[in-house]
């Protein structure tokens, strides 16, 4: 009776140590993952010589639905778009991806889109798209899971209401403390309410855009955060009587929205080349006055 | 006690069986354990899921807006128990008089139990606010609750019903004789039965509850899930989901293991 117990304690250590051994394989693993950078030469970015997820082709992928004025919405939009189509390079997202495809030598025919929902785009594993374009702006933290490019956009985030309301005649940040605010999930908006208003109630926080819409047509809730290009379109098309009642002043550092890429995808350096030429020649200005209304027309809430 | 022991261990017990058990148990997740981590993708997922440092760094956050699923499970717990027993008995109502009744607690759980859960929350939360109706809340926690208890008591009362039809009609008819009026014969000698036999499949369905709590999240309301959700989405890292779902489950086990517990008694009982 001992022996057989002494025996199946001795399988069990034995199976553990197994265990222990795999867990330190995976970890020795992992350090070894992940190219060093280097910085490209002329023929490294070179289209030839990029290793793009299907050679010859530059895959890009965003969220569907797809809004404007990120990308416009046209009269029939093509299979899988429900929205905005990213394929028409109308749109200032589209218009930037286009701009950076071409000036990395790829057509418009050799630009691929595909379906990236916000939460894929920083899931661990292989990548579907060689850079995701999708209003997602960088932080430190989220630079640990994936990679991003340098700015295309830097990005305030402004308030939105319904006439009417109290928080319409704020003029500071202060005079928010005690509004009911809004955001949809996972938005660096959410993360300003929190940080930069810090208002008394807990804000609300909504699966989708719309939904917080919604809640700002229910009167659920004073006000939605969002970036100000979004807080244009929100104002102009989607919510009759609402208004942008300002847009706050970037805190610390300022935020930009930036490509996603695959941890280790050296593409990110030439593509960064590219936004660094288009920035050079004033094209990303261009395309950002054709597509955005102008900031300046929104008052800025201190 | 040894009852209970024996149903998980196995037939026949001592320090032998005892033994056998806790080895094939380690063994079984030794083996799996060394399958997820010499998998090519093992080390990303631990990086991703597996963070220690953010796992306790989120953890408290979480944690407390879990007090919130907290709250709205306890309220809506005490609430359904009442409104599904009346359900149960308005269906459980004899003769063409009560028709009515019967037929609208027949479409009511048929309704409910068929529309899923988040579409009722959907359809209530943002509906029922937007109507502008004066005297109505607005809030959305109300909502969200109200959907819940709606959906739930849909279920619930199918359970308590199952109860009552399962108490003999001998019963009902002795009591009768006795001179109980109809009402009395049902709350002194049918409901303590049924109730009683139900116990289980009615804490199964709370279970099910205290897990849709983090539906309430759809419409603003940042509990649990919704804080994690936060979290992941400002770090691109997975592991506060795990926080999260480590929470729903302490939760759960206690509630999982007192039903086995009184199904165990309640056999010890019958026998």
């Amino acid at each position: 009776m001992r022996k057989l117990l002494l025996l199946l304690l001795l399988a069990a250590v034995a199976a553990l140590a197994v265990v222990a051994a795999g867990c330190g394989g995976g970890g020795e693993e992992e350090a070894s993952t992940g190219p060093t950078a280097q910085t490209p030469g002329v023929d490294e970015c070179a289209k030839e010589n990029l290793e793009t997820r299907t050679p010859g082709i530059l895959t890009i992928g965003t969220d569907n639905p797809a809004y404007p004025p990120w990308f416009e919405i046209p009269k029939q939009a093509s299979e899988p778009w429900e929205l905005g189509d990213p394929t028409t390079g109308e749109g200032f997202e589209s218009a930037v991806a286009y701009a950076i495809a071409e000036e990395m030598g790829y057509t418009r025919d050799e630009v691929e889109w595909v379906v990236v929902p916000f939460a894929q785009s920083f899931r661990p594993g292989v990548k579907d798209f060689d850079f995701d374009i999708n209003q997602i702006s960088y932080s430190d933290e989220r630079a640990q899971a994936v990679d991003f490019s340098d700015s295309y956009y830097d990005v305030n985030q402004a308030l939105v209401a319904l006439d009417g309301n109290a928080v319409t005649g704020a003029t500071s940040l202060a005079e928010l403390k005690g509004a009911k605010l809004g955001a949809p999930v996972g938005t660096t908006s959410y993360q300003y309410i929190v940080d930069n208003i810090q208002p008394d109630d807990q804000p609300s926080v909504y699966d989708t855009l719309n939904d917080a819409l919604t809640a700002l047509k229910a009167k659920q809730i004073d006000g939605v955060v969002v970036d100000l290009p979004t807080a244009f379109f929100v104002t102009a098309a989607q919510i009759e009587n609402s208004t942008i009642v300002g847009q706050f002043p970037a805190a610390g550092e300022q935020e930009y929205f930036a490509l996603v890429f695959e941890k280790g995808n050296p593409a990110r350096l030439c593509v960064n080349a590219a936004i660094a030429r288009l920035k050079e020649s004033g094209r990303l200005a261009e395309i950002q006055q054709e597509w955005l209304s102008d900031n300046a027309s929104a008052p800025v809430l201190e | 006690m040894g009852d209970r022991r024996s149903r998980i261990l196995g037939p026949g017990s001592g320090a032998r069986s005892i033994a056998i058990a806790v080895a094939s148990s380690v063994f079984v997740v030794a083996a799996l354990a060394v399958a997820v981590a010499t998998s090519p993708g093992w080390p990303r997922v631990k990086e991703a899921f597996f963070d220690p440092d953010r796992f306790t760094g989120s953890f408290p956050d979480i944690a407390h807006a879990f007090l919130l699923n907290v709250r709205i499970f306890l309220i809506a717990e005490a609430v359904i128990l009442v409104t599904a027993l009346i359900v149960a008995v308005l269906r459980s109502l004899p003769g063409p008089v009560f028709f009515p009744l019967r037929a609208l607690a027949v479409g009511y759980a048929d309704l409910f139990r068929g529309v899923p859960t988040i579409l009722v929350i959907y359809l209530l939360g943002f509906g029922v606010p937007t109507l502008a109706i004066s005297g109505l809340p607005r809030s959305e926690l109300f909502w969200g609750t109200v959907g819940l208890v709606l959906v739930y008591t849909a279920y619930v009362s199918e359970v308590y019903r199952a109860g009552i039809e399962s108490v003999h009609p001998s019963q009902e008819a002795a009591a009768r004789s006795l001179g109980l009026s109809r009402f009395k014969a049902l709350r002194f000698v049918v409901l303590p039965q049924a109730v009683r036999r139900v116990i289980p499949p009615l804490l199964n369905d709370f279970i099910g509850l205290q897990k849709d709590t983090a539906l309430v999240a759809l419409l603003g309301p940042v509990e649990a899930f919704r804080q994690s959700q936060i979290e992941v989405a400002a770090s691109f890292n997975f592991t506060p989901y795990l926080a999260t779902a480590l929470l729903f489950v302490l939760l759960t086990i206690p509630l999982a293991r007192l039903t086995d517990w009184l199904v165990a008694r309640d056999r010890r009982r019958g026998r």
